[in-house]
């Protein structure tokens, strides 16, 4: 593998899981976010070689089965995406920060999804989504859905 | 853009990791989270012949807090300091300032090591290190030694770090129980790079006056107003005549975002904000 391939790019084109999107390639946008080793980070910024030993998550591994996951529903319930360019970074951002704060509030929600840009929807449907999806991320609900662990 | 060809190595021990950088005739980088480097890589602002990983290097790592102060591992990342709860008593200029690093994502990457050497004039750690007056302890073929921060930064994305130097921690002296102290920024968006930001802090004496004031400016030089504040209350009037001299005293550029006189009005603003949230 060449030392100067990004992990996005890897995903991308040796993979082919083509869920992460590359929006500007120099760490602004936020579509290519992934989880690596439990933390969501920009994948266009970190080379492959570096995530040797790593556990990487993209949003295909969000779901085991043809279901949409429960933070997934949400977006599609709030009409939180509608090019879908931005969407499977918001939605790795989005299950990364729930996964760690169940109970985080709108203003962190805020916050945190300040750092991936979407040109259409203008961002409130999908800090609804994100708020609403909180749920199945704490303790009972994640007992209940089973496959957002 | 994508990456320049480059060579990678993962060195497992930090002479090692010097050797590498000796060797490449000063082309090499030492990549931490990458998070300044790969844009600088993506832009082609640089195109080092080899990369060295410092991800797989100990003893970069731990936040440790003492008598003498708090030292940061370089590999610490911002991530590591916004979750270690003894900061809001250790050091809590640091912790409110390490608040507006950056995105989540960088967040969990970007690391004190790599933003010092990257020296980037918005960047919030190095303004740091130039307002409490901290020692970088750095690593090279010479061996190791300790440079202070005022030497350190010789300019816009410029180090006094020779190519073959790796910052092994940063040193910010003991913080007092006690001290009075602001930080202030303005950026476009939350987690953008700072437009202008203001780190202020000084002990009190027994009769209420200041002492050993500290006026930093990140987006501009320091403006050196700290003989307004030492030995003074710091009430309304000194404040207004603190914000006046930084005005005065910084010589922002003009720039896309914004003028200099904007810049200028605005430094002297987040340090008055700054000075009255210390004196609150």
């Amino acid at each position: 593998m060449e030392p100067r391939l990004t992990l996005a790019d890897c995903l991308r084109h040796h993979l082919r899981l083509t869920g992460t999107h590359v929006g500007c390639e120099h760490g602004v946008c936020g579509a290519c976010t992934v989880i690596v080793d439990g933390a969501a980070v920009r994948s266009c910024l970190m080379l492959a070689v570096q995530a040797e030993g790593a556990e990487v998550v993209t949003v295909e591994g969000l779901s085991n089965d043809a279901d949409l996951t429960p933070l997934q529903k949400a977006f599609r319930r709030h009409h939180a995406l509608q090019c879908g360019f931005c969407t499977p970074g918001m939605i790795t951002t989005a299950h990364a920060l729930l996964s760690e704060e169940p109970d985080c509030d709108a203003a962190r929600v805020r916050e945190v999804l300040s750092g991936n840009l979407c040109r259409c929807t203008g961002y409130i449907p999908i800090v609804e989504a994100v708020l609403d999806a909180r749920a199945a991320y704490q303790p009972k609900g994640r007992d209940r859905s089973g496959d957002c662990a | 853009m994508k990456l320049p060809p480059f060579d990678y190595a993962c060195p497992t021990t930090l002479p090692e990791a010097v050797q590498l950088l000796a060797t490449s005739n000063g082309d090499a980088k030492a990549i931490a989270g990458g998070q300044s480097l790969v844009p600088m890589l993506a832009f082609r602002l640089a195109q080092p012949s080899l990369l060295v990983d410092l991800r797989k290097l100990p003893d970069l790592r731990g936040i440790r807090i003492s008598a003498k102060g708090v030292t940061l591992g370089a590999m610490v990342r911002w991530r590591d300091i916004e979750d270690d709860e003894r900061l809001d008593t250790a050091h809590p200029l640091l912790k409110a300032a390490i608040a507006h690093v950056a995105h989540y994502q960088v967040r969990n990457r970007g690391t004190v090591g790599g933003s010092l050497a990257h020296a980037d004039p918005a960047a919030e750690m190095p303004g740091i290190a130039m307002t409490c007056d901290a020692e970088i302890a750095v690593v090279g073929k010479s061996g190791a030694h300790v440079i202070q921060a005022a030497d350190f930064f010789q300019g816009a994305l410029t180090t006094a770090l020779t190519p073959d130097e790796i910052i092994v921690e940063i040193r910010l002296p003991a913080w007092p129980a006690g001290r009075r102290w602001g930080f202030e920024e303005f950026a476009r968006r939350r987690g953008d790079f700072a437009m202008a930001a203001a780190a202020v802090f000084y002990d009190q004496d027994a009769n209420g006056k200041a002492h050993n004031a500290h006026v930093g400016v990140i987006g501009a030089a320091d403006p050196a107003v700290e003989d307004v504040l030492n030995g003074r209350a710091i009430d309304a009037a000194i404040i207004a005549k603190a914000e006046a001299a930084t005005s005065a005293a910084v010589d922002p550029q003009d720039d896309i975002h914004a003028s200099a006189a904007y810049r200028r009005a605005l430094v002297g603003t987040l340090v008055e904000r700054a000075l009255k949230r210390a004196a609150a």
